[in-house]
């Protein structure tokens, strides 16, 4: 009998509702390798009961003759930033610890509709804010992958949504969802191998996932394949009213519309994103990209960005500022860590929830945000920031007049050891690099596996696309995917 | 009105006085959520997940809110702007759940507009225009409760999220009866609107004060700010005290501070709050989970087409159309309950006497503004749910016929007020009709001249006072029944 956990969302759907196998022994095989997995810690929260029931309600559908949904019998991982009904969600924070939501986000909610069902609560960094996972309070998630050095350092999986990534890789998830504000997605999906696409912005609703900045934030899907993706994100996205944010748009049938033909297409090569010292292995990835998209027909176009060396500045000034704002509810009053110091009065109650309630990096960009929006600071940081944003959609809007989707590395580098940039911020920030400039634009934007370094760990490209135009994007990416033939897995160490 | 002066040591002080008014929106439901805004429910009875500001709760602009502003906008004539946007305010307290109030600082829903205040009830045409700055819509914040727990402080969230109008004046009042004549206006222009019920006493409506003193015609002097005041009465009180002390601290050398102020109503005194130097800094900026407000024509429209007639406006058709009193048509106009009476009342007793409505105008606005109101003020066991428009204008067509006299008609109304029954059934019932048959007033005038032969001597020997003696032996033959204006002609004829 198949191997139920290798296989991808498509074709559990498929082979669910072509009665091959039951959605309650797909997310049985999965609730045992998460069982088996805990020494990745990529779930926070593990819920078989959940997925088991969600698996039951569409083999009793099947049953009856009833349509099982776009993602009828497919279990999946639940970063722990989306509100989940009646199971705990922390957003990876002590402060949240043990709060349990009574209302379901819109995205999971969809999901559940779409015949879905919860594996788990996945790790993150806390509140989103990392690119390694290690801001979590629950610990680190460790990426499956390892080097092929003989050494066995622990990698990270990217962040922030790494237990996402680790999960899909590791094979405890067919699929897993994600959320992106500066490459939450795109950098943990290049770190360990899998797909991942951040829609435009508004495509899939705010309400109910934990805000981190409210501008920038978007869900997404993390799964092992294009089409998965594709499939994913079509069960996530759709106006949601509750959200002043949400793009009151039709959801396009991407996955019948895929097509990895790229005759007539334009691919933009962004000349700002080709920087000095580039990693080699990046590099060449990056020029194996261009050589099979030329393959697969299209056309090259060397194009530019010109504000991108201004991307980083602006993200980490508009993010945290709305951070600072976004966070100011966990004050101990209503719900979460409450720590009340003998005789405290109010401030003193605030002062040791939120001391206790935040990790590290989450009071830093909390302080930071709250300095650039501070009376003095304002214009010389916030509104400057917001008019980089500006600038650098123009940039996208021109370069859009010259191609069709932009082709570039979705990081720097390969996964980097745990621990190695923990001590240096701006190291770590510069993770975002390629990433953040399609956030600050709220243009979609997703990472497919392109090839392995000489360390034997993968490297992703990614394709970054007009406004609404996730479906140039999941084309472009399944080029890609098409032409890099990447089926590689990590060894099962843990 | 003369000039308000504060007559100091050293001379003349003026005051110069903002406000910053606040007004509940009247709406079904909050400015960002669904929950409701009944004054009075339990604590935390209204309060949906937004409003406790729950981890990934998002605000959703309630348009009902913004149409309600605009309106409000309108109605002063000020400038819409087709443009706004929304702020977050930073602070913490225990109020305010998100840790921020979601305002409009940069962008504001309604620029520039005014109204003109009274400056002389006598006189309605003398007034003073006062600029408004600004009308912005914000969140209300919580209320916290002292009294529940020995060591604890409690929260009350209905409010919280409630929509607000901030009604920001020019500091162009310059003494607390402009000031005074301001929030009448603005209360009465509020509820003519509709988007506000003006009820201060629920605190539907609460001023924060700006008062500050100079020596006239000197540059303005620092202010002080104290708020949240809630009546028209406080409003005048605190800027009496605030200006007279303004000027002690200023005349004994000292300065003022630019402060908020808190006004105790028990002693009529204002006290420090927070001194500038502890205020906050509130970091505005853009509310990241609302896209700016863009009103259309269509909707800006809409508002327009659905505001009524405005009090000026009412008040300048009374008098011109109805033919009223500057006066009378100042009090009608003042308060939207009383016109919409007034109104009412009219068009039914012009229904009932089948004359145009500035024929009965006058009676009418008499009846509504002091008699009926002193006869149902009169009234033990009066019953409110009987005092119909149809009663009302009953009476009036019996009054307008003569067929009852003006005291038969309170009689009548005292007994609709207590009863409900029919004004034309109680007339006939009760007796309380008017005799107008000149044969039978000619034969009781008969019979008081025969009675009083003496005094009909004395009166055509020229004592013409004595003319109201016979109209009163009349009217008590008649048991106070004759119609005045026919007991008057018989005698006169009678008399020679």
């Amino acid at each position: 009998m198949t191997n139920l956990t290798e296989l991808g969302v498509a074709a559990i759907r498929d082979g669910v509702a072509g009665g091959e196998f039951t959605a309650v022994e797909v997310a049985e095989a999965f609730n045992a390798n998460v069982a088996a997995a805990s020494s990745l810690n990529a779930f926070i929260v593990a819920t078989p009961e959940v997925a088991v029931d969600a698996a039951k309600a569409v083999d009793a559908k099947r049953a009856k003759g009833e349509p099982l949904g776009k993602m009828g019998g497919v279990p999946i991982g639940m970063k722990d930033l989306f509100a989940t009904k009646g199971v705990q969600t922390t957003a990876a924070s002590h402060i949240l610890e043990g709060f349990t939501p009574q209302y379901e986000s819109t995205v999971s909610q969809k999901l559940w509709d779409a015949g879905a069902g919860m594996l788990g609560k996945l790790n993150l960094d806390q509140f989103a804010m990392g690119s390694s996972n290690e801001t979590s309070y629950f610990g680190n998630v460790i990426s499956p992958w390892r080097r092929k050095d003989g050494g066995n350092a622990a990698l990270a999986p990217g962040g922030s949504s790494g237990g996402s990534s680790a999960a899909v890789a590791a094979r405890l998830a067919p699929a897993a969802t994600g959320t992106d504000t500066g490459g939450s997605i795109r950098q943990p999906a290049a770190f360990t191998g899998i797909t991942g696409i951040k829609p435009t912005y508004g495509r899939c609703s705010r309400w109910g996932v934990v805000a981190f900045a409210s501008s920038l934030d978007q869900a997404g899907p993390m799964a092992r394949d294009t089409r998965d993706c594709a499939i994913m994100l079509e069960a996530m996205a759709g106006f949601d009213p509750k959200d002043a944010t949400s793009l009151d748009m039709p959801v396009p049938e991407w996955e019948a519309g895929l097509n990895p033909d790229m005759k007539g297409k334009r691919i933009g090569i962004p000349r700002e994103y080709r920087m000095d010292g580039m990693d080699e292995d990046v590099a060449k990835s990056w020029d194996d990209g261009i050589a099979w998209m030329k393959d697969a027909g299209a056309e090259i176009v060397d194009i530019s960005l010109p504000h991108t060396k201004y991307a980083l500045p602006a993200y980490y000034i508009i993010a945290p500022a709305e951070a600072s704002s976004n966070l100011a509810r966990y004050d101990g009053v209503r719900y979460g860590l409450r720590d009340l110091p003998d005789g405290a009065g109010l401030q003193d109650m605030y002062a040791a929830t939120r001391a206790d309630g935040f990790g590290p990096e989450v009071k830093r960009r909390i302080m930071i945000g709250t300095y650039v929006l501070s009376a003095g600071f304002y214009d010389a940081y916030y509104n400057q920031a917001q008019k980089i944003r500006t600038l650098i959609a123009q940039d996208f809007a021109k370069a859009f007049e010259q191609c069709d989707v932009i082709l570039a590395p979705t990081c720097p580098t390969a996964a980097f050891a745990l621990g190695e940039k923990t001590s240096d911020p701006l190291a770590m920030y510069l993770n975002d690099v390629f990433a953040v400039p399609a956030s600050l634009a709220g243009l979609p934007a997703m990472s497919v596996p392109a090839g392995m370094n000489r360390e034997g760990l993968p490297l992703g490209l990614q394709i970054i696309g007009r406004a609404f135009d996730e479906q140039g994007v999941l084309n472009a990416g399944l080029a890609i995917e098409k032409a890099a033939g990447f089926v590689a897995t990590p060894d099962r160490w843990w | 009105m003369s000039e308000y002066r504060i007559h100091g040591a050293t001379g003349e002080w003026e005051v110069v006085i903002g406000l910053e008014v606040h007004a509940q929106v009247t709406s079904q439901a909050k400015l960002f959520s669904g929950a409701a805004t009944a004054f009075g429910a339990e604590p935390n009875t209204q309060v949906s997940l937004v409003d406790a500001a729950m981890p990934g709760m998002l605000p959703v602009p309630n348009r009902e809110c913004i149409r309600q502003a605009v309106r409000t906008g309108m109605a002063i004539d000020a400038q819409i702007n087709k443009w706004s946007r929304f702020d977050r305010k930073n602070y913490f307290y225990a109020d305010l759940p998100q840790g921020y109030q979601i305002s409009q600082l940069y962008h504001p829903l309604v620029g520039e507009g005014h109204l003109d205040i009274a400056l002389d009830d006598k006189n309605p045409e003398n007034t003073k225009r006062i600029g408004v700055e600004r009308i912005h819509v914000e969140q209300d914040a919580g209320k916290l409760m002292h009294d529940q727990h020995p060591t604890m402080s409690y929260v009350d969230l209905n409010r919280s999220g409630v929509a607000l109008m901030e009604i920001v004046s020019k500091p162009e009042m310059r003494s607390p009866a402009e000031a005074g004549a301001y929030v009448r206006k603005l209360r009465s222009i509020l509820r003519y609107v509709g988007s506000c019920d003006g009820n201060m006493e629920e605190g539907s409506m609460r001023a924060d004060v700006n008062v500050s003193v100079r020596k006239p015609g000197e540059e303005f002097g620092t202010r002080t700010e104290t708020k949240n005041v809630n009546s028209v009465r406080f409003v005048m009180q605190v800027i009496e005290y605030e200006a007279n002390r303004q000027v002690d601290v200023l005349e004994s050398g000292g300065k003022v501070d630019q402060e908020t102020r808190l006004f105790d109503p028990d002693t009529g005194t204002t006290r420090t709050m927070r001194s500038k130097e502890d205020a906050h800094d509130y970091r505005y900026f853009p509310d990241p989970d609302l896209l700016p407000l863009e009103l259309d024509d269509a909707f800006l429209h809409d508002c327009r087409e659905s505001l009524p007639e405005l009090p000026d406006a009412k008040r300048h058709r009374y008098e011109s159309e109805l033919g009223l009193t500057a006066y009378n048509a100042n009090q009608l106009t003042a308060d939207v309950d009383v016109y919409k009476r007034f109104e009412d009342v009219l068009a039914a007793t012009a229904d009932r006497t089948g004359k145009p409505e500035k024929d009965v105008a006058t009676q009418v606005a008499n009846w509504v503004l002091s008699v009926a109101p002193g006869v149902k003020n009169a009234t033990e066991g009066a019953v409110e749910a009987n005092d119909t428009t149809a009663a009302n204008a009953g009476i009036l067509a019996l009054a307008a016929a003569n067929v009852v006299s003006g005291g038969q008609a309170k009689e009548i109304y005292e007994i609709v007020l207590k009863t409900g029954r029919e004004p034309d059934e109680i007339a006939e019932t009760e007796g309380l009709k008017q005799n107008s048959d000149t044969g039978a007033i000619e034969a009781v005038i008969d019979e008081v001249l025969a009675a009083n032969e003496d005094k009909v001597a004395e009166y055509r020997g020229g004592k013409d006072k004595l003319f109201g003696f016979f109209v009163g032996q009349t009217m008590k033959a008649m048991k106070g029944k004759g119609n005045p204006a026919v007991v008057n002609e018989v005698l006169k004829t009678k008399l020679g």
